[in-house]
């Protein structure tokens, strides 16, 4: 036997003292926060690009400051994720296992508009506050009347199709374009209910809806519809589309040389994939959602989320994801304890500073979001919105 | 009670039911009493679980009556449930929710029978392709129908019925599928079944009426599927088609059910109820690996127990059996 071992276990034993000394010294208090959204299914896709890597980002940025600034002290967050596959069954008993098994503090908002109002009961009846990154619905008034914890903030369908509109009505008095308008849309729920907005304020506007056509959700070949389109001679073409069909539509236009002056797609055009995929092509095009890419504050969040994930946000919904992340930080601190109800109360009676700019609900509702963004000189602009200022003027699309 | 005398050997019979019967409706009786009681229990995760379970089981149960005996793998859970979940969807500001699951049970029974019609003469494989297929047809016309009609495809489904009263909803349901199996296990219609799946050509030249009793048995299967989905509705809040029709749906059926054992009534609910419990543990434990977890618990469960964990009790069963009359 060595003479010196017994002076191995002695340090080890002091070594491990110590570290549990350190250990209980940083983490005093924790605070700890559940989320629950795909990571697998269809709808993984999205939430891959917006909504996992801003929870990772918004986690490590809130610990490296030494957590969430409580009463009684700093509380680092502690994170419990969990995959719902796409399945509201799942999404429900994920929220619920959040809730009263792990009994979590806060609960970051589900992705996607069905799995917010799917889960919304079991935060309203815990008293969660559910601050909505995700959802895009006509019905926020029956809602917010509904659950007194939901918060809206990224718009209603209404106000994305009469915003599109609205572009088309003053590039047409610009002597941009004329009234011809080619509308197709994917034949889902979101496109249905897109198209069906829009269709009456066209009309109103004094544009002809030349060439109007649905498809079916993962139709793999839309040459058709394309060839459709440009068989009418528009000068503008508006798809209310998904992220497939958005690439397949522009690759589509592109090959066909489909060109008009204003062309617009919606869901995914704002993806950093979009801009990667079609380049220079890109220029011009129209697309949901945007941002202000120039503002310091969203230029040092694309900065950070470049570095902690490794990836680029999207221009549209990464940035409101990470805001109302950021709202909800500042609520708890405005509290100074774990009170959801009081968290709930500072949110609606608050103003907030986020890398959107300052919101504000009113009736639980972000009446100032951004509907319209394009694409221009390798980023996504927004060039519309209810209220946000910063919009670019919209440019023609050249030819591709 | 009565007595009744069977060529000479006396039965133990009350109304109509052997002694074997009898037991079998009380334990019935008594666990539906006990799973009944879970809300009063526990109202939060428990009970989502519950709903889980619940679902599953109605699904697997009421599937495994007409897959169990004919050996007709049917893929079609997603269409039925999807189409009750639309009928809900779709008529709610228009006539009371109850009338509305009449409506489910009805359109699962005709779209069953229209299938079944068309297809049930084909065998095997070309079954099995056509249900795959037909979730995504009915979506499809769903979707086309909502286009034209010109109304939103995403349905709100916003009622005041909650968790706790869609899981006692759930076991009603439950309950009257083991008793339709119960009757139809006994009836002349279980028998002719048990003949077409043992072999259809003896079961033509006996007399039966093949194609009419496989018909009858997919329609009471598809009217069952799509009132679960009508039933669930409330739950989801949001119908889309994509989520209301999802494939997986009718391949966690068919799976969960032959796990448990689909030649047994009982046989799928001794497969919902692991099943579940494993896919929960592995969604808790695993968030970022459901996915490989969930292939390896299939792999292990294929290798282990390839005829479900009935076969397997059947198994040991006979062993004891032929031990005990050594002994």
């Amino acid at each position: 036997m060595n003479k010196f071992s017994f002076h191995k276990p002695l340090i080890t034993g002091v070594a491990i003292a110590a570290m549990a000394v350190s250990i209980s010294a940083v983490s005093a208090e924790t605070i700890k926060i559940g989320a629950s959204a795909p990571k697998t299914g269809p709808l993984a896709g999205g939430s891959t690009v917006s909504y996992w890597p801003n929870v990772k980002l918004w986690v490590e940025q809130v610990n490296a400051r030494g957590g969430i600034k409580l009463k009684s002290g700093k509380a680092k967050i502690e994170l419990i994720e969990y995959d719902d596959r796409t399945n509201p069954g799942e999404a429900i008993k994920n929220i619920q296992r959040l809730a009263t098994q792990d009994k979590v503090d806060f609960i970051l908002a589900p992705y996607g508009t069905g799995f917010n109002l799917a889960t919304a009961p079991i935060f309203a009846k815990f008293n969660y506050p559910l601050i909505t990154h995700t959802a895009i619905t006509d019905k926020i008034d029956v809602l917010t009347k509904r659950y007194p914890n939901i918060f809206f903030t990224l718009g209603s369908t209404t106000a994305f199709s009469v915003s599109v509109v609205n572009i088309l009505k003053k590039m047409r008095a610009d002597g941009k374009i004329g009234s011809r308008v080619a509308m197709v849309n994917v034949a889902d729920a979101f496109g249905i209910e897109m198209a069906n907005a829009a269709r009456p304020v066209f009309k109103k506007e004094g544009f002809e809806i030349v060439y109007d056509k649905s498809y079916p959700l993962g139709s793999p070949d839309l040459s058709p519809v394309i060839r459709g389109a440009k068989a009418s001679k528009p000068d503008a073409f508006v798809a209310w589309s998904y992220p497939p069909d958005t690439f397949g539509l522009t690759a589509q236009a592109k090959v066909q040389g489909l060109n008009v002056k204003a062309y617009y797609t919606a869901v995914a055009t704002a993806f950093p994939a979009f801009g990667g995929k079609f380049g220079k092509a890109a220029e011009g095009i129209l697309g949901a959602g945007g941002i202000n890419p120039d503002e310091a504050a969203m230029k040092k969040y694309f900065a950070a989320h470049r570095k902690v994930t490794g990836k680029t946000p999207d221009y549209w919904a990464s940035g409101m994801v990470y805001a109302t992340f950021q709202i909800l930080e500042k609520a708890i601190e405005g509290v100074g304890t774990k009170d959801r109800k009081a968290v709930i109360n500072y949110i609606k009676n608050n103003a907030f500073k986020t890398v959107m700019g300052p919101i504000k609900f009113k009736n639980q509702n972000n009446e100032k979001f951004w509907t319209v963004g394009q694409w221009q000189g390798g980023k996504f602009y927004g060039v519309s919105s209810t209220g946000r200022p910063g919009a670019k003027s919209i440019n023609a699309k050249p030819k591709w | 009670m009565r007595r009744r005398y069977y060529g000479g050997r006396r039965r133990w019979e009350f109304v109509g039911m052997t002694r074997r019967e009898l037991y079998g409706l009380l334990t019935g009786i008594i666990i539906f009493a006990l799973a009944s009681l879970l809300p009063l229990v526990n109202t939060g995760y428990g009970l989502s679980l519950g709903v889980t379970i619940a679902m599953y089981t109605v699904l697997s149960t009421s599937w495994a009556l007409f897959s169990g005996p004919t050996h007709y793998i049917s893929l079609a859970t997603a269409a039925f449930f999807g189409l009750g979940m639309y009928v809900v969807g779709g008529g709610l500001e228009m006539y009371p929710f109850p009338i509305l699951i009449l409506i489910a049970a009805g359109v699962g029974a005709v779209l069953a029978g229209f299938i079944g019609i068309a297809t049930l003469r084909l065998s095997g494989v070309y079954f099995v392709i056509f249900t795959l297929g037909l979730a995504e047809l009915i979506r499809q016309l769903v979707t086309w129908g909502q286009t034209t009609l010109g109304t939103s495809s995403g349905l709100y489904v916003l009622t005041n019925i909650d968790e706790k009263m869609i899981y006692w909803q759930l076991l009603v349901l439950a309950a009257f599928v083991y008793l339709i199996g119960w009757w139809i296990n006994r009836s002349k219609l279980g028998f002719a079944l048990r003949i077409i799946g043992n072999d259809e050509k003896v079961a033509a030249h006996s007399g039966i009426n093949t194609a009419l009793v496989k018909v009858l048995l997919f329609m009471v299967s598809g009217s069952i599927a799509a009132v679960t989905g009508a039933l669930l509705a409330p739950r989801w809040t949001y119908i889309e088609p994509t989520i209301a029709f999802s494939p997986m749906l009718s391949f966690l059926v068919v799976i969960m059910a032959l796990i448990g054992g689909a030649h047994r009534l009982w046989g799928p609910v001794l497969g919902v109820v692991p099943f579940a419990l494993v896919w929960d543990l592995i969604t808790a434990k695993f968030p970022n690996q459901t996915a490989l977890m969930l292939g390896i618990a299939f792999l292990l469960i294929v290798y282990a127990i390839p005829h479900g964990f009935i076969g397997l009790g059947e198994k040991y069963w006979a062993k004891y059996k032929v031990w005990r009359d050594r002994a």
